[in-house]
């Protein structure tokens, strides 16, 4: 596996979250019982997967540019 | 044919948009069942059909996911018309993927296979997302390898022969954070780096460069062997204090061809009832042309790298939609909890800088500049169970 430059460049900042995390205790500023709103269906950065996937397929195959369109989990702790 | 040529079937960043565990914090997705029929309409060519994807946990660590769709491709774009004849294809995509739940990190993993007559792309992918401090931060890590083969569909007396002109290998890599600012906002940061290799062009398409008759003539495209790129992506979503939610995104991108792209988009989302909820949205893209690429090149052989695909000349795009929800509760059968029915539909523009409209025939001087709309539909019915 080739990992260029670039691939690691990607790698590093939320590698240097994941080490900070191990030694800085942080209290969650947003208390659960205050997690209402984020909860919420309405605020989901993908609540339909099915069409989020179909309009960047279509908009991929006609642009240049491609990637980085946030397919990462919502983060919300809502549970 | 065209559809997905230069660009792996469906790419990894839409397959894992729609595989991407949406959890929030460290627990697995719902299981839940879409079924979708999509159209695409513009600029010549038609696109259509179904798409399924379903998702169950077999335990509290583990849920598999399985998606299949189908485009049936009906083309008489703007390159076809200028130097060949209208055609009919049909793409099929299929995907598995599991995902595993440890403590608070969700490992994933899965395989995509696409198919045309002449083109098969295979890709594996695998990711690691984490909740920390308080879940108030998911970031993830995603790495996916790809293999394409790449052919072109030969005619000849009423026969169509394939002949295999190439591979492509392609690796990403991608990182993403998502963070609770507020009790109100939500901030998404996403970075990706593709590089691929091997046959990269479109066999179909061709250049065109003045002769020394005057006239225009075409040649053969020579692109790079390699190509890499990064984006790097933010995204913020605000609760609005009358129950709405209205969200702004920007993406950079540059890759080693040259292409610099921006990319802006703007969603609200307003429920008007405990059963309807309206979406809409408006989205600005721009790039600039590659550093090979050209309308009409002065004379043949003019330079070692030589491009006419439309997707790398210099262009903006933009685009309106709307969607409707509406959630409903079925009486049978039931195992299932609610479903909604789903209807979105938008309007794109896209207006060429440096690509002319030789359907028309002549020299550019004579010819407009291409320009077209398209109207883009889905409709689909999603059940949670």
């Amino acid at each position: 596996m080739r990992v260029g430059r670039a691939g690691l460049s990607v790698l590093a900042l939320p590698l240097a979250v994941l080490l900070l995390s191990a030694c800085t205790p942080v209290q969650p500023w947003v208390k659960p019982y205050e997690r209402e709103h984020l909860a919420d269906p309405i605020m989901s950065f993908n609540a339909n997967p099915i069409q989020s996937s179909y309009i960047v397929h279509v908009f991929e195959v006609r642009e240049g540019a491609r990637g980085a369109t946030g397919s990462v989990g919502g983060g919300c702790g809502c549970n | 044919m065209g559809w997905t040529r230069g660009i792996r079937a469906r790419s990894l960043t839409a397959t894992l948009f729609a595989l991407a565990a949406v959890s929030r914090a460290a627990v697995l997705p719902d299981d839940r069942a879409d079924l979708d029929w999509h159209e695409w309409q513009g600029g010549g060519v038609t696109v259509d059909g179904p798409g399924v994807l379903v998702r169950k946990k077999v335990d509290d660590s583990l849920s598999l996911s399985a998606s299949y769709s189908v485009d049936m491709i009906s083309s008489a774009s703007v390159d076809v018309l200028s130097t060949a004849s209208p055609y009919k294809e049909k793409h099929t995509e299929g995907t598995l993927s599991a995902d595993y739940l440890h403590g608070n990190t969700i490992y994933t993993a899965g395989f995509i296979e696409g198919h045309e007559s002449d083109y098969i792309a295979k890709t594996g992918f695998f990711s690691i997302s984490e909740s920390m401090f308080g879940d108030l931060t998911t970031i993830n890590f995603g790495y996916s390898r790809g293999w394409d083969r790449v052919g072109e569909n030969l005619h000849q007396d009423g026969v169509i022969t394939t002949s295999w002109v190439g591979d492509a290998d392609h690796r990403n890599w991608s990182a993403g954070l998502s963070q609770v600012l507020t009790r109100n906002v939500l901030l998404g940061v996403n970075f990706e780096t593709a590089e691929s290799d091997g046959y990269l062009a479109n066999p179909y398409r061709s250049a065109r460069y003045v002769g020394p008759d005057g006239l225009v003539h075409t040649e053969a495209q020579a692109y790079p062997d390699t190509r890499t790129g990064n984006a790097g992506s933010v995204q913020l979503k605000y609760y609005l204090p009358w129950h709405a939610a209205l969200d702004g995104s920007y993406r950079l991108y540059h890759d080693t061809w040259g292409i610099l792209a921006h990319t802006l988009g703007m969603g609200y989302t307003q429920p008007i009832s405990s059963d309807w909820t309206l979406n809409a949205n408006v989205r600005y893209y721009r790039q600039n042309a590659a550093t090979f690429y050209a309308d009409l090149f002065p004379y043949e052989d003019s330079q070692n790298f030589i491009a006419r695909d439309r997707e790398l000349a210099q262009f903006n795009d933009l685009t309106f939609g709307l969607g409707a929800s509406w959630l409903f509760h079925p009486s049978w059968p039931h195992w299932i909890e609610k479903g909604t029915l789903n209807l979105t539909y938008d309007r794109m523009h896209i207006a060429y800088g440096d690509f002319h409209n030789y359907a028309v025939g002549g020299m550019p001087m004579g010819v407009p500049l291409y320009a077209y709309g398209a109207d883009i539909t889905q409709f689909f019915i999603s059940f949670w169970y």
